[in-house]
C-alpha cells in the first residue's frame, strides 16, 4: 500500500535540507502537519537527507516529542515534575486517567483524548499545571480539570 | 484620551485566565466608549497576584490583581482607567512589597516592557551594553565580563567571561554562539519568564557574545514545551532584523549577526552542554566525552559559546553599568544578582531577584509566605531534579553556590520547589530514580541501567522486603552512578536520593 503523505513528506525534507542539521526540524515540520511522524515517513526523510533509516529511527525514538501514532483530537498533558507532585500533581494524573479510561501515552478508542505525562511546563509557581491543546492552565484542581476537559471535548 | 492597560501575555498568567481578563477589558472599555491601548507585557513575577493588571496613571502605573474576568466591569465602574479605588487595588506596581524588595538587574524590564518592541526596549535602557561594547575591542568585552563575576546561570556556574575567552582565542573562521534555554528543571521558570517578558535582551547579550568571541552565528537551542516563549522570541527576533540590530550591519558597525530558533523536541538531557550541540546538530541528543571543550570544538566542530539564558541576557547590563556595578552585588565567589524561583506548595510563588546572601528561610518565609497548604513546610528541593532535598533545620543555609554545595546541595539554576509535611520522601527518592530512567540518554551504563535498578530497590523498600539490606544496596548503587556515570544526569540523579536517606531515613525504614 502506498503511503498516502509521501508527497508531504518529500516537499518538506527537500526544503528543509539546506539548512545546517535539519533533520529535527524536518519531523517537527512533519508532525506539525501530520499530528505524528508516521514509520513510513522514515525512509522517505532518511533518502532525502542523505542519512541511514537507523539515523532518522533513532532520532524519532529518543525525542519523547515525536509520536509515531496520530494522536486524539485532543492532547492532554499533565506535569509530573517534583513541583506539580508537591502540590498534588499525582492525584491529578491518577483523575485524568481514571477520568479518560486511558493511561499515560494512550489514546481513548474513540479517539478524542491522548494522555500525556509531562516533565515540567515551566509554571511552577502555579502548580500543579496541565497544557490541553497547547493551552497551559495553573493551580489546576480535580473539579477544574473536569471542567476543562468537558469545555474542549465540546469543541472536537 | 487613550488610556493604557497592561495584560501579561506570559504563559503563567495566561494559565490563570490573563486572555480572558484582556478580552473583559477590551469589551467593557467599547462599550463605555473608552479609547483603549492594550499592551501585553510580561510578568512581573509575582504570581500569586495573576492576572495582575496595571493601568499607567500620571503617578505611574497602579496595579490590580488577581484579576477574573468577572471583575473587569467593577474595576471600570471604580473608574480604574485612571488608577480608581478597588478591593484588587494594590497601589502603585513599582511599589508593591514584594517586588520593592527585590534587587532587579537582570529582569529589570521583565513586566515592565512590551517585549515584541525593540523602541519600547530602547526608551527602557536596550541597547546600550551593545553600543559601548562596539566602541571596545572583543578583548576588552571578554575582560569585563571576567570582571563581572558572572558565573553560568544554567546551574554549572562556570566563569562566563573565561569561557568566552577560550573562544575567542581560538583561530579565525565560523564560530557560533549558542544559548542554552532547555530549562528543564522543575521549579524553575526564569528563563521562559524572561524570553517572554524580555526577549531583546537575550538578543542584545548574544549579539555581545558573537561581536566579542568573532562568531556571527547564534541558535537559541529553546525547549518544545515553551510555545509562549517561541513565539515571543521570533516576533522579537523579526523586530530586531528590522531594526537593525541583528544582521548583516549590526548598528551601523559593518559586522554581522544573525540569530535563529531552534526547537528542542522532549529531552531532559539536552540541557547538559554537548547534548544540546549534538541536538542542534539534528541528532539523538546523546552526550560528548569531555575533552574536547565545547569552546573548542563544539557545534559542527567549530568554536562555541553555550550560555544559559539568563547568563546571556545579564551581559547587555554589565556592558551598560560596567563590570564594578556588577560585582558590587554578592558576596564571596558568587557575584551578583540571582533570579530565584519559588515553587511547588508556596504561598507566594514566583521570581525574587536578589544579590547572592539571603538564606532559605528568608525566602521561604519572607517572599514564600510559608506553605500554600498552610501545613509546616518539611522539605525543599533546590536546583531541580538532580537537587538534594534540604530539610527544614538546614534553613538557615545561605543560597549561594558555596553554600550550598558545603551541605550536600547544589543550587542550579536557582529553582526552590517547597513540600509541606503531606510528603513521602521515600516516594520522592524513586521519582528521582524514575526521572533519570525516563531521561537518559543510554548511552553509559550506570545511569541507563542504574536507575531503573533504583527504582525497583526502593519500591522494594516501600513494600518492606529487606529493608536493611536493601537500603544497604540503594547506597552502594547511589555511589555508584555518581562516581561511573558520563555527565550530570546519572552522576547527580542520586543526590536527591542520598539526601532523602539521610535526612529523611524515617520514611525508608518506619514505613507502616
Amino acid at each position: 500500500m502506498a503511503f498516502e503523505h509521501g508527497e508531504t513528506v518529500r516537499r518538506i525534507a527537500a526544503g528543509l535540507k539546506g539548512r545546517p542539521g535539519p533533520l529535527i526540524e524536518v519531523l517537527h515540520a512533519i508532525q506539525a502537519q501530520l499530528g505524528h511522524v508516521p514509520p513510513a515517513a522514515v525512509p522517505l526523510v532518511a533518502a532525502e537527507l542523505n542519512l541511514s533509516r537507523a539515523e532518522v529511527h533513532g532520532v524519532v525514538s529518543f525525542y519523547h516529542f515525536f509520536r509515531t501514532t496520530p494522536p486524539g483530537n485532543h492532547t492532554v498533558s499533565v506535569c509530573r515534575a517534583e513541583s506539580c507532585q508537591a502540590m498534588g500533581s499525582e492525584a491529578l494524573a491518577a483523575y485524568a486517567r481514571r477520568r479518560l479510561g486511558v493511561d499515560f501515552h494512550q489514546t481513548t478508542p474513540d479517539g478524542r483524548f491522548s494522555l500525556e505525562p509531562v516533565y515540567c511546563l515551566g509554571n511552577c509557581a502555579c502548580s500543579p499545571a496541565v497544557m490541553i491543546d497547547g493551552t497551559l492552565h495553573g493551580r489546576v484542581t480535580l473539579e477544574r480539570l473536569d471542567t476543562l476537559l468537558s469545555d474542549v471535548d465540546r469543541k472536537r | 484620551m487613550t488610556f493604557i492597560v497592561y495584560v501579561p501575555r506570559d504563559a503563567g498568567a495566561l494559565s490563570l485566565g490573563a486572555e480572558e481578563v484582556a478580552h473583559s477589558i477590551g469589551r467593557e472599555a467599547k462599550a463605555r466608549g473608552l479609547e483603549l491601548q492594550l499592551i501585553r507585557n510580561g510578568s512581573r513575577g509575582a504570581y500569586w497576584l495573576e492576572p495582575l493588571v496595571e493601568v499607567a496613571t500620571a503617578r505611574g502605573r497602579m496595579a490590580y490583581g488577581p484579576v477574573n474576568p468577572g471583575d473587569v466591569p467593577g474595576l471600570f465602574d471604580a473608574g480604574f482607567p485612571s488608577g480608581g479605588a478597588h478591593p484588587l487595588s494594590l497601589g502603585l506596581a513599582d511599589e508593591i512589597p514584594w517586588l520593592a524588595n527585590q534587587q532587579r538587574l537582570t529582569f529589570a524590564r521583565v513586566g515592565v516592557v512590551d517585549p515584541a518592541s525593540v523602541a519600547d526596549y530602547v526608551v527602557h535602557g536596550g541597547y546600550q551594553g551593545l553600543r559601548r561594547a562596539l566602541a571596545m575591542s572583543p578583548e576588552a568585552v571578554v575582560e569585563t565580563v571576567i570582571t563581572s563575576g558572572l558565573r553560568g546561570r544554567g546551574g554549572a556556574a562556570f566563569p562566563t567571561g573565561i569561557k568566552w575567552k577560550t573562544v575567542l582565542e581560538q583561530p579565525a573562521g565560523q564560530k557560533y554562539v549558542t544559548c542554552n534555554a532547555d530549562e528543564g528543571d522543575s521549579g524553575t521558570f526564569s528563563d521562559r519568564m524572561l524570553m517572554e517578558g524580555d526577549p531583546l535582551s537575550l538578543i542584545e547579550g548574544m549579539t555581545i557574545a558573537g561581536l566579542a568571541v568573532g562568531a556571527a552565528q547564534g541558535f537559541i537551542y529553546l525547549r518544545a514545551e515553551y510555545p509562549h516563549a517561541h513565539r515571543a522570541l521570533n516576533q522579537a527576533i523579526a523586530a530586531a532584523y528590522q531594526a537593525r540590530y541583528l544582521g548583516a550591519d549590526v548598528m551601523g558597525s559593518g559586522k554581522r549577526f544573525d540569530l535563529e530558533v531552534r526547537l528542542g523536541a522532549g529531552a531532559y538531557i539536552c540541557g547538559e552542554e554537548t547534548s544540546m550541540l549534538e541536538s542542534l546538530e539534528g541528532r539523538r541528543g546523546e552526550v560528548r566525552v569531555r575533552p574536547p571543550l565545547p569552546a573548542i570544538k563544539g557545534l559542527f566542530g567549530r568554536p562555541t559559546i553555550v550560555n544559559n539564558v539568563i547568563t546571556l541576557a545579564t551581559v547587555p547590563a554589565i556592558l551598560q553599568h560596567g563590570a564594578a556595578q556588577y560585582a558590587g552585588y554578592g558576596m564571596g565567589k558568587s557575584r551578583g544578582t540571582l533570579p530565584i524561583q519559588l515553587a511547588g506548595n508556596i504561598k507566594r510563588g514566583g521570581l525574587v531577584e536578589r544579590a547572592f546572601g539571603l538564606t532559605l528561610r528568608e525566602l521561604l518565609y519572607g517572599y514564600g509566605g510559608g506553605s500554600a497548604s498552610g501545613r509546616p513546610l518539611r522539605a525543599v528541593q533546590v536546583g531541580g531534579p538532580l537537587g538534594a532535598y534540604i530539610p527544614a533545620s538546614q534553613f538557615d543555609t545561605l543560597v549561594d553556590y558555596e553554600a550550598l554545595g558545603a551541605i550536600g546541595g547544589l543550587l542550579g539554576h536557582g529553582g526552590i520547589v517547597a513540600f509541606d509535611d503531606t510528603v513521602d520522601m521515600a516516594r520522592m527518592a524513586r521519582y528521582a530514580m524514575e526521572f533519570c530512567a525516563i531521561e537518559s540518554c543510554g548511552k553509559c551504563t550506570p545511569c541507563r541501567i542504574g536507575s531503573t535498578r533504583g527504582m525497583e530497590v526502593i519500591d522494594r523498600i516501600i513494600e518492606g522486603q529487606e529493608r536493611e539490606s536493601n537500603v544497604r544496596k540503594l547506597e552502594e548503587l547511589c555511589e555508584l552512578m555518581v562516581q561511573g556515570s558520563l555527565c550530570g544526569l546519572g552522576g547527580m540523579a542520586p543526590f536527591p536520593v542520598q539526601s532523602a536517606l539521610r535526612h529523611f531515613r524515617e520514611d525508608f525504614s518506619q514505613r507502616s
